[in-house]
């Protein structure tokens, strides 16, 4: 243990000494005033936010401890730990299926599995109302049946079973990956010492599987805290909707104090999720190659897994796509405001577009920075820049908003304020994407280029950014999906008239023109699903 | 790598083409207008009147009290030209801020009743509405319920969840704003809490709870008059009606639909352009005939088939005293009725 603990630490050492000397010194200086422009802006919201809730003073700590509030914290963190646990519950066997047993078809399974990440958590639930609401599609099938009613899905149930459907997916990636790289030497050894299948997944296997699963876990677990458009429909009262509705009525000072509780609760998460990926040993330390996987054989098992695969993908993707069709065709009250498609498709993906580039781009200097400088400066300035991850988009526009109405009123209701609020909140997305391309890069192109005479600046533009390309435009297109599917933002940061796909489909569900809502959604999957497909594209040449 | 190039160049074009076609910033030229009413309503009438006066407007729909709060935060700075509400008490508010502007006495004077214009001439209405019960009769025959007579005997046992409310929606505010006035404070924050305890079922605006209402999803909604009628032009055969609750019940309180122009307009004469051409005879034929509110001019009857408003039993009550929004909206969520 103190052996394999001591190994890595030494290496980096050595790597750290040897990546000091990669920039010049000028190129660095550059590199970190750009990311502290960067960082800086990253940084308004939350020192804005925690002014005002100082500000606040006593009724601030009124407002906090009535117990209306501890319900609502109470409320979320319900919610969370049953997100994470049911998406963990279909991710691990999916993952499994996909990628270690030998179910027929099983890249399209996964493929089919991974379509759950294109549909925005706020079209899942609006079809949900639909499709199992009291007098819903489920209702009209079962009436044959004497079901006159069905119970109504909102409320904790409905919200659970939403962003269950659209986390999983945050489980199955980094899973199968980590599944896809396990040594069979081990399971084989539990096999041989007298552990039936069952015995050695549970004790070999999963316990292998710990730091991807506690890193999808904390991905899942900081969606459902930080969503939006699931918990509002359902009118479950989690931390997002509380902050909405005080937004709403303009009670600036309550906002700002459910929402820095909000930012120390997933603050936590990160602290523990940092805690427990530095315990245990997860990677091989016998000597000799890594042998090939061999797909375990389901035999029988294969048609319950089978129906497994299809009953989650049915209801994470088919069933939003069947009451989304039924929209179109359906007979429903018509929206007397007509939109033009293209109006909302030229909106949703040019800001969409701009933002992941203008991501793409403030990210850049930090993913060199975190990737090929060591100084303490640079890696204060990668930390603060991850800040965008403890800030919900809803806690982001708010402190922009009134941010922008006090301080900047020229900024106020315009689009470069909108995407500055992207831009905050998919920052460190955008840094992770880049920086995993950089480090695919064997830097010893950079030390050629350099010994041949050019600058570290040349060096940057003429080999890192091509070889990193690919990742990148990964990146871009991750940024750009997430972006398309964002609602709070969105709704509270747009300049005036400006509508998206997003907020065409939230106004239309408010007022329940529910037809109007159809073709906005299917569009949205559409355009959704290419990105998505770019990334996959680029995870295949990657591997 | 000439094809990599062409993705590259590909992709820069079309983000450059999509900067480029992004509807243009604010304008100093543009009338700017904050609607608390939702663009359904009143969408395709400002549009029309750009069409006829060329008056270029941007509009910022949301709820009436968010808009209003949004005014109150901005003060001076506002950018908004117009404020158009869903209802008098977001407009008195205004008004006790001294944020809206004297209007002329040839506009006011348009307005027939006392009751639909502000008493300081600081904002007309523009249309009528009346809060409603409305019922699905098969389903409260199928219960054997008898139609309550005040809206204060919701609370009874035999409604327990099968009654929609929507605890946000302006209209509803203000409906409760006017019971803190006639019942006074405690009785209202009372009903508030038992109407909870009876499992009402909340919805996020009026149109979805006569939905609910007509699908049988719940047996009665509080609303105003003419969601319905929305939804009976598209289909005369819907099962749901409409229910006065009378003897001047407050649950049968006539609101209006209005407008004020906000003292930081640097474009005071576009705006009471505006706010002319929605007391003409064509723009109250629209509120009349597309929204099926009661129109607030002489010239304009009020569309067939609509209740006549005389024939309502609303209670007595001064529009313009309902502004106390703030105060309505924290015994709202005191009650816990947004949890």
């Amino acid at each position: 243990m103190q052996l394999s603990g001591f190994l890595p630490r030494r290496q980096a050492l050595q790597q750290r000494n040897y990546q000091h000397s990669r920039f010049s010194i000028g190129t660095r200086h550059i590199l970190q005033g750009v990311s502290f422009v960067v960082v800086a802006v990253v940084m308004i919201p939350l020192l804005f936010l925690m002014t005002r809730a100082v500000g606040a003073g006593q009724e601030g700590i009124d407002y906090l401890v009535n117990p209306r509030t501890l319900q609502i914290i109470g409320n979320s963190i319900g919610l969370m730990i049953l997100v994470t646990f049911f998406a963990s519950c279909i991710g691990v066997p999916y993952a499994w299926l996909t990628s270690r047993s030998d179910l027929p078809y099983r890249r399209v399974w996964l493929v089919l599995g991974l379509l759950a990440m294109v549909i925005p958590s706020y079209l899942t639930a609006v079809t949900f109302t639909d499709a199992f609401g009291p007098k819903g599609m489920l209702q009209t099938i079962l009436e044959p049946l004497g079901v006159d009613r069905l119970p109504s899905i909102k409320g904790i149930f409905g919200a659970t079973l939403v962003l269950t459907l659209v986390t999983y997916p945050y489980i199955i990636l980094p899973v199968r990956s980590a599944l896809l790289h396990s040594d069979p030497a081990l399971e084989e050894a539990g096999h041989s010492l007298g552990l039936n299948r069952f015995q050695v997944f549970w004790k070999i296997t999963l316990p292998q599987l710990r730091p991807a699963l506690s890193a999808g876990m904390l991905l899942t677990a900081l969606y459902s805290l930080s969503d939006f458009g699931a918990v509002a429909v359902m009118r479950f009262n989690a931390f997002t909707r509380a902050i909405f509705i005080q937004t709403d009525s303009f009670r600036m000072d309550n906002a700002s104090v459910l929402a820095i509780v909000l930012i120390v609760m997933t603050l936590g998460l990160l602290l523990v999720q940092s805690y427990l990926k530095n315990r245990g040993r997860h990677y091989r330390i016998g000597t000799g190659t890594r042998r090939e996987l061999q797909p375990i054989k389901l035999g029988r098992w294969k048609y319950p897994a089978m129906l497994f695969c299809s009953v989650v993908i049915f209801l994470g993707v088919i069933v939003p796509l069947i009451v989304l069709f039924s929209w179109l065709i359906g007979n429903n009250l018509t929206n007397p405001v007509d939109v033009p498609m293209e109006e909302l498709m030229q909106n949703t993906v040019g800001v969409s577009a701009i933002a992941a580039v203008v991501v793409t781009i403030a990210a850049f200097p930090l993913a060199l920075l975190a990737m090929r400088s060591k100084t303490n400066m640079s890696r204060w300035l990668v930390n603060l820049a991850y800040t965008g991850n403890v800030l919900p988009g809803i806690v982001i526009a708010l402190a922009l908003v009134y941010f922008a109405s006090q301080n900047m009123l020229s900024l106020y209701q315009t689009l470069p304020l909108l995407i500055i609020g992207y831009s905050i909140r998919y920052l460190p997305l955008s840094i992770g994407a880049t920086q995993s391309a950089f480090a695919q890069i064997n830097p010893r192109f950079e030390e050629a280029a350099r010994s041949l005479g050019l600058s570290s600046w040349e060096t940057i533009m003429r080999i890192t950014i091509p070889l990193a390309r690919s990742g990148i435009i990964a990146g871009l297109a991750l940024v750009f999906l997430n972006v398309m599917k964002e609602l709070p933002t969105t709704l509270i940061l747009r300049p005036i008239g400006f509508r998206t796909f997003a907020t065409r489909i939230w106004t239309a569900y408010d007022s329940a023109f529910l037809s109007s809502i159809a073709m906005p959604g299917l569009l949205l999957i559409v355009v959704s699903a290419c990105a998505l497909g770019v990334i996959l594209w680029r995870e295949d040449k990657a591997h | 790598m000439a094809q990599k190039r062409l993705t590259i160049v590909t992709l820069l074009t079309t983000i450059l083409i999509s900067i480029f076609s992004m509807p243009a910033m604010a304008q100093d030229d543009v009338l700017t207008i904050y609607s608390g009413r939702s663009e359904s309503l009143i969408g395709p009438l400002l549009e029309q009147f750009t069409e006829d006066t060329g008056i270029e407007v941007e509009v910022l729909y949301s709820g009436t009290s968010a808009v209003a709060n949004q005014i109150l935060i901005e003060g001076e700075n506002s950018p908004a030209d117009v404020f158009i509400s869903q209802d008098g008490g977001a407009l008195g508010a205004l008004a006790d801020e001294e944020l809206l502007m004297e209007l002329p006495e040839d506009v006011l004077e348009q307005v027939v009743s006392d009751a639909f214009k502000s008493p300081d001439g600081v904002w007309v209405g523009l249309s009528g509405r009346a809060r409603v019960l409305v019922y699905n009769p098969e389903y409260i025959e199928e219960l054997e319920l008898e139609l309550p007579e005040s809206i204060l005997d919701l609370t009874g046992e035999e409604w327990s969840g099968i009654v929609g409310w929507a605890p946000t929606n302006a209209s509803f505010v203000t409906n409760i704003t006017a019971m803190r006035i006639l019942l006074g404070e405690e009785e209202t924050a009372q009903w508030l809490e038992d109407m909870i305890a009876n499992n009402v079922q909340a919805y996020e605006s009026n149109t979805p709870i006569v939905q609910a209402v007509i699908d049988g999803e719940i047996a009665v909604g509080l609303v105003n008059h003419y969601y319905l009628f929305r939804f009976l032009a598209e289909d005369p055969d819907v099962t749901a009606e409409l229910h006065f609750f009378p003897g001047g019940d407050p649950g049968s309180l006539i609101n209006i639909a209005g407008v004020g122009i906000l003292t930081s307009t640097d474009q005071e004469d576009t705006a009471l352009e505006l706010v002319n051409y929605m007391l003409t005879e064509s723009a109250q034929e629209y509120f009349s005939t597309e929204t099926f509110e009661y129109p607030v001019i002489e010239a304009v009857e009020a569309y067939e088939g609509v209740p006549p408003l005389e024939d309502i039993e609303a209670p007595e009550i001064d529009l313009s005293v309902l502004d106390d929004l703030q105060g309505t909206l924290d015994m709202i969520f005191d009650s816990g009725a947004l949890d």
